[in-house]
């Protein structure tokens, strides 16, 4: 993994969250307060045009800019928590110009560990971290395994998939759906379509690259 | 969506900028990053910070001058304001004394100005604002939220550090304002987020949303419309049996308007709400009504209610001067 590919995978996910606008906004005014995507979309912003300032950096010096960075930006609950994924990353890549896969699992792992200890929650409460937990494990699993990466790519992407599907039948214990109580059942958590779509853009932008 | 805009991406500073231009003795503006702030920082008192979403107007930055705060943050619509913000209001509103920073509980809020206190450099508390009792407490989840009520908090612990109180004397004000204080609204009309250009949520003609947010989120059930007088029982019903107040006990009645509610009857709200209080023994001896924690332009209405006690009243009486607030 290089910071070429990082960047390259921000340009991807930016598209895909583009490309499902409808979808994520309308989960978001089911469930939510109707301004996840509009906090999406300007955290996509701001990255994809800091490229030119994470140019030349590696990857832990990249990561924790683009952590920083969302911390300013997006505000809400997702700025502290997305920004704490990326900062821990690159504190788990530090002193590493070109990770290799078992890395960069350990600082995906890491990231969504974060995520877990500032948001204080976890699977099952309808937030982001029921796709996000699950799919740190089968990355570590595959990683372990030594999966070819056209296969990690995707079973990655159809478990975040099945996982988001998951959260309709959930009662949210956390996040803004959880005023709705019973009545958030039946929708699925616009954070974990956020994450499968973002999940599903880095994969794609992976296997391309190894194919190129 | 029929609003005031001339861009998008800049109907918050222009509003902002409305707000400072529109009372210059009272308020600043800075936008990099973003915080309203007095005209002339205090001198020798405890700071009192806010900050939230937008959409709330005039929560927060109307309520910045002399009595109340010293900053606030305004986030954009209906999301958070992030640490960057409070640090630089912090670092511009101190004041000798220490930081109070004054947060909604919601998830949002609680991260970032917890990040920021963590952050800040200055001797710092924190209050918790959390009197919407339609949403059932708990430790296992992100709890009740933080409504109508902050008003109140801001206003009495705001007296508290204009008359000399120690960071940790306001704290303890405004976590004793919070406890006895609580809130629960209803809506008619959902919102729009300027950004978002549609309504947040679909309610029909005849309905009404029981327990509603402040953020155009749907709340705990929905009824058909009934007379004023019976919403109001079916409000102040779980806010009395959270606060539990004896017989005589005197209260501030708060009938605080959504944005899209005009003032008449607001007022009939109020009527309604201080008899029905009068014949439950209590004593509504002071009062607030208007338009102060706003959900855009949302129909609806919430009711506070604070437990009075002889300090709290001196608290609420206390002069104060700002944008949304003075007497």
């Amino acid at each position: 993994m290089n910071t070429v590919l990082i960047l390259d995978a921000l340009v991807a996910v930016q598209r895909s969250i583009l490309a499902n606008e409808s979808q994520i906004e309308s989960l978001d005014r089911a469930i939510g307060d109707g301004d996840h995507f509009i906090n999406v979309r300007r955290g996509c912003e701001v990255l994809v045009a800091m490229r030119p300032e994470l140019h030349g950096l590696e990857p832990a010096a990249a990561l924790q800019k683009i952590g920083l960075k969302l911390l300013g930006t997006i505000g809400g609950a997702s700025g502290p928590l997305i920004s704490s994924f990326f900062i821990a990353m690159g504190k788990s890549l530090a002193g590493l110009p070109e990770p290799g896969r078992r890395e960069f699992a350990a600082a995906f792992t890491a990231g969504v560990e974060a995520i877990k200890s500032r948001g204080r929650a976890d699977v099952g409460e309808k937030t982001m971290l029921d796709v996000l937990i699950p799919a740190a494990r089968l990355l570590s699993r595959l990683t372990e395994e030594d999966a070819a990466l056209p296969e990690l790519c995707g079973q990655m992407t159809a478990e975040a998939e099945r996982n988001m599907l998951a959260t309709k039948d959930m009662i949210a214990t956390k996040g803004r759906a959880y005023f709705l109580g019973e009545r958030a059942l039946g929708h699925i958590d616009p954070g974990c379509k956020t994450c499968e779509v973002a999940i599903r853009a880095v994969c794609d932008t992976v296997v391309q690259q190894e194919l190129a | 969506m029929k609003k005031f805009i001339n861009d998008i991406d800049h109907v918050m500073r222009e509003s902002l900028g409305g707000l400072v231009e529109a009372h210059p003795q009272l308020l600043r503006a800075e936008f990099e990053p973003t915080f309203i702030a007095r005209a002339e920082r205090a001198v020798n008192k405890v700071a009192l910070l806010s900050g939230g979403g937008s959409g709330h107007e005039p929560l927060h930055a109307g309520f910045v001058g002399r009595g109340m705060l010293d900053a606030a943050c305004p986030g954009q619509v209906f999301t958070s304001p992030t640490p960057d913000q409070m640090l630089a209001a912090a670092e511009a509103a101190h004041a000798g004394r220490g930081v109070l920073f004054i947060v909604k509980n919601y998830a949002g809020d609680s991260m970032n100005f917890q990040m920021a206190a963590e952050m800040l450099e200055l001797e710092n508390a924190t209050v918790i604002v959390n009197d919407d009792v339609a949403v059932e407490n708990s430790t296992h989840t992100t709890g009740r939220r933080g409504v109508a009520g902050t008003v109140m908090v801001e206003k009495m612990t705001g007296a508290a550090a204009e008359a000399g109180a120690s960071l940790m004397e306001c704290k303890a004000v405004g976590d004793r304002v919070n406890t006895a204080t609580a809130s629960m609204g209803v809506a008619f009309t959902s919102c729009t987020v300027p950004a978002a250009g549609r309504a947040t949520f679909e309610i029909g003609d005849d309905e009404m949303e029981v327990g509603v947010g402040i953020h155009g989120e749907p709340g705990r059930r929905r009824e058909k419309l009934k007379p004023a007088a019976a919403i109001v029982d079916d409000l102040l019903g779980p806010i009395l049996a959270d606060l539990r107040p004896q017989v005589g006990r005197e209260v501030l009645l708060h009938v605080n308007g959504f944005g899209g509610t005009p003032q008449m009857e607001l007022y009939l709200l109020y009527h309604c709400a201080a008899k029905q209080l009068r014949a439950l023994g209590l004593e509504p001896v002071r009062s607030l009504v208007g338009n102060y924690t706003t959900s855009l332009e949302m129909a609806g209405a919430s009711l506070t209610v604070t437990l009075l006690d002889d300090e709290l009243k001196l608290l609420w009486d206390a002069p104060v001067h700002t944008a949304a607030l003075h007497w």
